[in-house]
């Protein structure tokens, strides 16, 4: 357990001036018990800005897990470009990687100048100048902050995805319910559909563009299919019953759902554009929460045909439905990691509901969270964080986890309960 | 007079052992405690229970719905409860739902939804489904006791529509809970 994996990679870089490239090799220690220290020092001439670029990186960074930033009180000086840089002082307070830059009005709009050094290396890594529109100046920040991530660890940043959640206001028959989409973040969020009547189970397209949700507007549950650019919308399904569950395949071109209109909930597969549907479960028991492999080659369900929900596997190519999960008498909603290899799901111990990760080689469980009242784990499309709904004083909040469970972090709650978070795929 | 009550004892007690014969796939588990299906998936228990506790308290509020069907008044109660990890019709509330049963067959050309509640606990599609397995209880129920299936409606809302809020066995036992919404 206090093991340190030490991993060598060979990072592409991009250097600051012309777009000469270089190889370079980082060391990563990625341990169970510790990040890796960086500094993001606050961006000179960014000061009357709306937004602190370097406070929004530096937040991005210590939030993955895999970054310990340098509170800002530390630092002995504020360099704002790399030849201003005293490697000595860094090195000093245990810093690896520094993240400087300069700020400046450009236009309506705003120009941003970063560079990523490394401390011990005394070398600069990453160098480059950002221009952004006048309401951009967070989402430049949020790119920075996937340059800086994957030059450290090689893996591609997340941090220009979105997520779509869930509020509910009120109680029995006086409740508001909104779906909303916001950065990653928590932050600019956009109200997408309000309703008196409940909103459950967005999903995100593979191209980032639509949302399948269900929503009893109309005092029945139906799933819709919303464009988020245009607002435009197509209900898919109203069938007598549940209608529940949209999971979208990985070419986008099929649901699969939850329907109870044959007398009990079955999984069905819907071609979206023939709306022709393909029913995968046949039994008396409950089948629902249908997630596809991100191959596309089989479905994971939730189903009670043993007794009590376990997570199940459909193979579409032999019709095969085989139980993945023994832990315990409660394992339902699962998610693939975006490998394949791993699924994310809500079990139950003694302790109440956590979000769990379960290796599908070994069939090892491990519990990431620690509230109570855990549910709706939603996985980054990176794999390094899962996102999920759990309570703080009473109130639904939004949490999140690294996939290894080593860091963990609240997101700021808007007004009412907040659920159902679901992370978007890469949007760049 | 003394015959009659018997007579409704006896449809009561075959109502309840046909619904507990049709969910024999598992209970209704709030948050499912260890997988166990105490309560719904043991038949012979379920009737056992019910036709013993009916001749008891059950029918004090059953003379009460019945003065209302005499007016022809929808039944004033319009809400049962339900245990925890259970879509197993309580005794104390068999005449409300005959009270409805005979209400609805009176009243061929009415219609009434059944919504299905659950509280917080578990995954939120799950909970729909338990919700639907628990409003489809009463739906056999109202059946079996002769009201025509197109008089019904199930819609579960699953955890979405709580009766309270909290954390506590208190606010769960008031979500869990079939509700007559004519």
């Amino acid at each position: 357990m206090k093991a340190l994996i030490t991993s060598w990679l060979t990072v592409l870089l991009l250097m600051f001036s012309g777009l000469a490239q270089a190889n370079l090799t980082i060391e990563i220690t990625r341990g169970s018990d510790r990040a890796t220290p960086v500094a993001v020092v606050p961006f000179a001439g960014g000061e009357e800005f709306p937004e602190d670029v370097a406070q929004v990186i530096h937040d991005n960074l210590e939030r993955s897990g895999y970054f310990d930033p340098l509170p800002r009180r530390q630092m002995l000086d504020r360099p704002s470009e790399s030849d201003e840089v005293r490697y000595g002082d860094w090195r000093g307070l245990d810093v690896r990687y520094l993240v400087v830059g300069r700020a400046s009005r450009e236009g309506d709009g705003y120009r941003l100048r970063y560079e990523l050094m490394d401390v011990s290396g005394e070398r600069r890594m990453l160098g480059e100048v950002v221009t952004a529109d006048q309401d951009e100046l967070r989402g430049a920040a949020h790119y920075i902050s996937d340059q800086i991530f994957e030059a450290v660890t090689g893996i591609r940043g997340a941090f220009q995805t979105r997520i779509a959640y869930v509020t509910s206001q009120g109680v029995g028959d006086d409740m508001q319910f909104t779906l909303y989409v916001a950065d990653a973040d928590g932050g600019n969020s956009q109200q997408v559909l309000s309703s008196r009547e409940p909103i459950l189970s967005p999903a995100w397209s593979p191209d980032g563009r639509r949302l399948a949700y269900v929503s009893f507007e109309t005092e029945r549950p139906a799933i819709y299919i919303q464009d988020l650019a245009s607002g435009q919308r197509v209900r898919a399904t109203s069938f007598q019953g549940i209608n529940g569950a949209p999971a979208w395949s990985p070419d986008g071109r099929r649901l699969a759902m939850s329907l109870s209109k044959d007398g009990n909930p079955e999984i069905y597969v819907m071609d979206i554009a023939s709306r022709s549907f393909d029913r995968v479960t046949n039994n008396s028991s409950i089948d629902t929460e249908p997630a596809w492999s991100p191959d596309g080659r089989s479905l994971l369900f939730t189903s009670d045909r043993s007794g009590g929900p376990q997570l199940y596997r459909h193979d579409f190519a032999s019709g095969e439905q085989e139980r993945l999960t023994f832990t315990g008498g409660y394992n339902a909603r699962g998610r693939f990691s975006p490998d394949g290899e791993s699924v994310f799901l809500v079990h139950r111990s003694s302790d109440g509901f956590q979000v769990a990760r379960q290796d599908l080689d070994s069939g090892r469980l491990v519990v990431l969270s620690e509230s109570h009242f855990d549910e709706s784990p939603s996985v980054a499309p990176n794999g390094t964080m899962v996102i999920f709904a759990t309570r703080q004083g009473g109130d639904g909040v939004l949490g999140a986890v690294t996939a290894d469970g080593r860091a963990s972090f609240r997101l700021p709650s808007a007004s009412g309960d907040v659920r159902e978070p679901a992370w978007s795929p890469f949007l760049n | 007079m003394q015959l009659k009550p018997y007579a409704r004892i006896l449809a009561v007690a075959l109502s309840l052992a046909f619904v507990a014969g049709c969910s024999s796939s598992g209970g209704t588990q709030d948050g499912s405690m260890d997988g166990t299906r105490s309560g719904s998936g043991s038949g012979a228990a379920g009737s056992g229970v019910s036709g013993s506790q009916v001749g008891g308290t059950g029918f004090g509020s059953g003379n009460g719905t019945a003065s209302q069907e005499a007016d022809g008044r929808i039944p004033e109660q319009r809400t049962i409860y339900f245990e925890f990890d259970s879509d197993r019709i309580r005794s104390e509330f068999e005449s409300v739902l005959a009270a409805h049963a005979r209400y609805l067959s009176e009243n061929g050309s009415t219609r009434v939804v059944l919504q299905g509640h659950t509280d917080e606990r578990g995954t939120r599609e799950y909970n729909m489904a338990l919700g639907e397995r628990r409003a489809r209880s009463v739906e056999r129920f109202l059946s079996v006791q002769g009201v025509s299936p197109s008089q019904i409606e199930v819609v579960s809302y699953g955890e979405e529509r709580p009766a309270a809020r909290g954390q506590n066995e208190d606010a769960y036992a008031q979500n869990r809970r079939v509700v007559f919404a004519y």
